[in-house]
């Protein structure tokens, strides 16, 4: 076993050899903590510390760390920036005050995913986008051509590492170390201001399902931010986290992840995401065909589902549909919170009913999975 | 650390011979390179492997691993605690964790397995690399 056989389900060509990677400023505190590091996108990171299971778990009952510095940050400004952003995405941007956030998608002319992002409205014609690392490169590319003219597109990437802290003692945490009025900040609002004694833009945002801050600082701050939260969160046991615990927190609080479970060959509404698909806003990059498809009825959908029969669905396993073969496993892993094996995967429309059943291929045998409502974790209400 | 009664694959299995049955396990390397156990896949009784021959899997949050057959021969027994405590194979890789016991089909085989010193020496090699 192990060696070639050992496949890592939360992202294609990972390989153990880091020697090309990039590193981002929190690189050396990870090696101290004794973290197993992969290669990601061309990033070495985190896969995991303590291990995916007491790592996801701390973010469920405790709280969590993540380094996520590997994401990317593209800033518009210039008088046509929001009207660029309208154009190339399918929320609308116009209806964020400054300081409010929202998620959203860049979109082909076949309302298709370029990427899905984050869009931070700064000012009124300044805004700045949290994109996924995998496309940080295309995105920027993407983002100049498409730009109105008299949009200035920053690629500020560089200028920020982003630590991530995530679970419901986080504010707990935070809330010392920080001028910046953190337990009024409602969730997907952001601030900029000093944090741990330096300039920071904090937003409550996430992607695991819990209340939890993103914290954008210069990557010359980042380890002595990281310290000051380790600090802080000690006596609440705070966890430094990796990818495997930040893919089955994903997961289970249904987030979609691209290059798995959205990308240029599935559209916004197939994506079960008309919720960021504002028609109304004016035209976007793929408004016509997304109009036409829901007018005429999506013709598959993405869903969750639980497995019923023994066995973990993992990425790209086949599916059966009555014995058919149709399609594969989006995201699939167990969900260490939920105590059972999850995944995505997209069905055609009139079978996406909870309750459905269908097979996943495990190893060349047909293993029985039932479609679930998601998200499949919600956190609990605080009074 | 190996007990010294086993023998050992290059894939991290061992097998513990006594007459011509063999039970057949991961090692402690096996399991610490995995992480947490979360699902076992085992054959049934009366299947029958050559050497190599992939038996079944086990998978941690993150990953899924094939287990290879050190030796060819028959499954007599399988190990039934590991479906519902995977995490065995964690705690006591050499001993509860053993995973199926399998009628020894060539005994010549055994030659090609390493002792428990050059098992030691093997992953000492491995985790240098």
């Amino acid at each position: 076993m192990l060696g070639s056989q050992c496949l890592f389900v939360i992202s294609k060509g990972l390989m153990m050899n880091a020697a090309a990677s990039r590193k981002t400023a929190l690189n050396a505190i990870h090696r101290q903590l004794g973290a197993r590091m992969i290669e990601f996108v061309g990033w070495d990171m985190p896969v995991q510390y303590a291990g995916p299971l007491p790592e996801h778990l701390a973010v469920r009952t405790r709280a969590g760390i993540f380094d996520v510095s590997h994401m990317g940050e593209i800033e518009f400004r210039g008088p046509a920036a929001l009207e660029s952003i309208q154009h190339m995405t399918c929320n609308d941007a116009s209806r964020l005050a400054v300081g409010q956030i929202q998620y959203s998608a860049i979109t082909t002319p076949q309302g298709t995913f370029v990427d899905d992002i984050l869009v931070h409205r700064m000012g009124e014609n300044h805004l700045f986008c949290c994109v996924n690392a995998s496309n940080q490169v295309k995105d920027y590319e993407w983002f100049k051509a498409h730009a109105r003219p008299n949009t200035d597109v920053i690629d500020r990437s560089h200028d920020f590492c982003q630590i991530a802290v995530q679970g419901p003692r986080a504010i707990e945490i935070l809330r010392p170390l920080t001028a910046i009025q953190i337990t009024a900040m409602r969730y997907y609002w952001f601030s900029q201001g000093e944090f741990a004694g330096v300039n920071a833009i904090v937003s409550r945002t996430g992607y695991t399902g819990e209340d939890g801050f993103e914290i954008y600082v210069d990557p010359r701050h980042a380890e002595a931010v990281w310290m000051r939260i380790m600090e802080s969160g000690r006596p609440h046991e705070i966890q430094p986290a990796g990818l495997a615990a930040r893919n089955t927190l994903r997961l289970e609080a249904k987030m979609a992840l691209y290059g798995n479970d959205i990308d240029d060959t599935t559209t916004v509404l197939e994506a079960d995401l008309a919720w960021i698909c504002r028609f109304d806003k004016g035209d976007f990059n793929g408004r016509q065909p997304l109009l036409k498809q829901r007018e005429e009825g999506v013709k598959r959908r993405l869903v969750g589902f639980d497995m019923v029969e023994r066995g973990i669905a993992r990425d790209h396993y086949p599916i059966l549909l009555d014995g058919k073969p149709a399609g594969f496993v989006t995201s699939g892993s167990p969900a260490p919170f939920l105590q059972k094996n999850i995944g995505l995967t997209y069905l055609p429309s009139d079978r996406c009913a909870p309750g459905t059943e269908f097979d996943v291929v495990i190893r060349d045998k047909p293993v029985k999975a039932r479609v679930v409502p998601t998200p499949f974790y919600k956190r609990p209400k605080t009074a | 650390m190996y007990p010294k009664e086993n023998l050992y694959s290059k894939d991290h299995e061992w097998i513990d011979v006594k007459g011509d049955i063999g039970a057949v396990g991961i090692t402690d390397f096996a399991q610490h390179e995995l992480g947490d156990v979360v699902y076992v896949d085992l054959p049934e009784v009366g299947d029958r492997f050559e050497q190599g021959d992939p038996f079944g899997s086990v998978e941690s949050v993150k990953a899924v691993s094939e287990i290879f057959s050190p030796i060819s021969g028959e499954v007599l027994e399988v190990n039934a605690a590991l479906s519902d405590a995977p995490e065995l194979i964690n705690q006591s890789p050499h001993e509860k964790a053993w995973m199926i016991k399998m009628r020894i089909g060539n005994a010549d085989e055994l030659k090609s397995l390493l002792s428990a010193e050059d098992y030691e020496e093997y992953i000492k090699e491995q985790s240098s690399s």
